[in-house]
């Protein structure tokens, strides 16, 4: 299925060519992630599909993508933020949440959703053939269409509180998109085949989330874990998600305060964007194990399914 | 001659499981039942095909024949033995290859068009011609969940035929199409043999396989049974007791 071969002259039939120059290959070759990026206009409608499809017979339909963090934002902001009472402690505690709960909920998304892809898409997976690759990637890509809107109005929320965008804020967003982008790619790629073999990592999935959730300083500022961890709060910086939340509230929460730079002194790690990159690369590197994972397991999927 | 598809001591496995959750593993293992199992669906398989020649596979079912199918097409990677081909490959592997039941005919048609390998140019450029040989009128514009059996067929060989391909692959998808429908898919097919493309045919109908083919691969429990003369390789499976009257006639009844 190389599309190299798919010279097609006007109306011509190609079988008319004479195909002794064409080498005999395997007809499932594909390579992997590769292969998704250069059939890239077959992935522009799985995504196009997918954007249409996620919420296929909800009234509601798209708007599903931001109840749900709206949600768990205004409990967060109420129980968190009122009753354990971070507002206070906290400045502008409502974005220091909701920038991180952007970044989280970006890859919820690309996770949960990564998972189920290759079983919704059963019918297709066992009958054409195509780089499986095809359908975590396209939900990643959906669940990063859907942080776009969020992303504004973050933006505007920010800029009501006086905030002015800075370079370095820039390059935060960009380093935590591409980290979540690769990390979520590689846990939704394992995770997908795992579904079919067992059902389970459905599940499996929601309990992790929920480590997620909790395991990054969104619902509690950083200075709270390095207060009561003192040095040891070094490891918690080794959970990427936690550093694509602070490099988040770094880009839009710190410069919203009255005071940017103390806050970035005092509640942002001094090199957090050293950090970041660092783990943009445990991301890649992860992209490359998850591929090689992913076309061990593959072969079984189409009698798994 | 140049070679087509070429397959080389092709095996494929399946692991048959008795029991999926943990609770019936555990019990089951307590009792020292089996819990799977593996089952040789093609069992080295090899032949070759040379470009132009429209091959015949037949055998009863369960034989292997969808499973060699789906590995020549690259859905399935044997687990032994090699499949290579030379070029594009286009076809139908059973009836709606692939529709996603939510989408309308026509997000489909391009869904499947892409699958299939068209570039958008190309897809562009066919689109008439694909909608106008599936003739499902104002259909096309509504949810395929809606669509009969015989209209998801329709579609899809409509747009599997439309592919430019050196190498068509056909499973008895044609067998729920009606009968003006499976005419026109026949005479397409014969079509796409004589333009010089390798046709690889699926199929029980002795009086189509008689049409089209120029050999019959048999297949007998995933093994090579007979390999040659389409009239040969009917008698070798004993097809032929029922006797052909016209044999259009025949070949329109059960394609």
């Amino acid at each position: 299925m190389a599309e190299s071969t798919a010279v097609a002259g006007d109306g011509g039939r190609p079988a008319h060519r004479d195909l002794s120059a064409v080498p005999l290959a395997p007809p499932s070759a594909n390579n992997g992630l590769l292969a998704v990026f250069q059939r890239r206009y077959l992935l522009r409608l799985l995504v196009r599909r997918e954007i249409n499809a996620r919420y296929q017979g909800s009234f509601l339909g798209f708007l599903w993508s931001y109840i749900n963090p709206l949600a768990q934002f205004f409990v967060y902001w109420a129980v968190i933020g009122g009753i354990l009472g971070l507002h206070d402690n906290v400045p502008n505690f409502a974005v220091h949440m909701f920038a991180g709960l952007v970044i989280v909920h970006f890859f919820t998304e690309t996770f949960a959703a990564g998972t189920r892809s290759i079983v919704r898409n059963k019918s297709i997976v066992v009958k054409m053939p195509l780089p499986r690759e095809m359908f975590p990637v396209a939900t990643m890509l959906v669940s990063l269409w859907h942080t776009v809107p969020q992303m504004i109005v973050l933006t505007i929320a920010c800029l009501l509180y006086g905030w002015t965008p800075d370079p370095v804020g820039m390059l935060a967003i960009l380093i935590a998109v591409v980290m979540i982008m690769t990390i979520g790619t590689s846990v939704a790629l394992v995770f997908s085949v795992a579904n079919v073999f067992f059902r389970d990592f459905g599940n499996v999935v929601q309990v992790l989330l929920l480590f997620v959730r909790f395991g990054v300083p969104m619902i509690y500022p950083y200075t709270m874990v390095e207060d009561r961890f003192g040095e040891l709060a070094r490891f918690y910086l080794l959970n990427p998600l936690a550093d694509a939340v602070l490099l988040f509230q770094r880009a839009f929460w710190v410069g919203t305060t009255e005071d940017p730079e103390y806050t970035a002194a005092h509640h942002i790690p001094d090199n957090i964007l050293l950090i970041g990159c660092a783990a943009a690369g445990v991301g890649i590197v992860m992209l490359v194990i998850a591929q090689i994972i992913f076309s061990k397991l593959e072969n079984k999927i189409p009698e798994r399914l | 001659m140049t070679t087509s598809i070429q397959l080389t001591g092709v095996t494929k496995n399946f692991t048959l499981r008795y029991h999926r959750t943990f609770k019936e593993i555990t019990v089951a293992m307590a009792r020292g039942h089996k819990t799977s199992d593996t089952f040789r669906a093609v069992d080295d398989v090899s032949f070759t095909v040379e470009q132009g020649e429209s091959i015949g596979l037949m055998g009863l079912n369960g034989s292997g024949k969808s499973t060699l199918l789906k590995m020549i097409s690259g859905v399935m990677r044997p687990d032994a033995g090699e499949v290579l081909v030379r070029g594009r490959i286009a076809g139908l592997i059973a009836t709606g290859a692939g529709f996603h039941p939510q989408l309308t005919g026509r997000e489909n048609l391009i869904l499947n068009a892409a699958i299939l390998g068209m570039s958008e140019r190309e897809t562009m450029r066919k689109f008439d011609e694909i909608v106008e040989f599936a003739g499902l009128g104002k259909k096309l514009d509504t949810e395929v969940g809606h669509y009969s059996s015989g209209q998801k067929a329709r579609l899809g060989f409509a747009v599997a035929i439309h592919v430019d391909s050196d190498i068509f692959l056909a499973d008895e998808a044609l067998a729920v199409g009606d009968r003006p429908f499976r005419r026109k898919c026949l005479e397409k097919m014969q079509e796409v043999r004589d333009g010089g493309r390798t046709l690889f045919y699926v199929s029980h109908s002795t009086g189509s396989v008689r049409k089209m083919c120029d050999r019959v691969v048999v297949l007998e429990e995933g093994r090579v049974g007979f390999d040659g003369d389409v009239k040969a390789g009917i008698k070798y499976l004993q097809y032929d007791d029922d006797l052909p009257t016209d044999e259009d006639e025949e070949m329109a009844a059960d394609i």
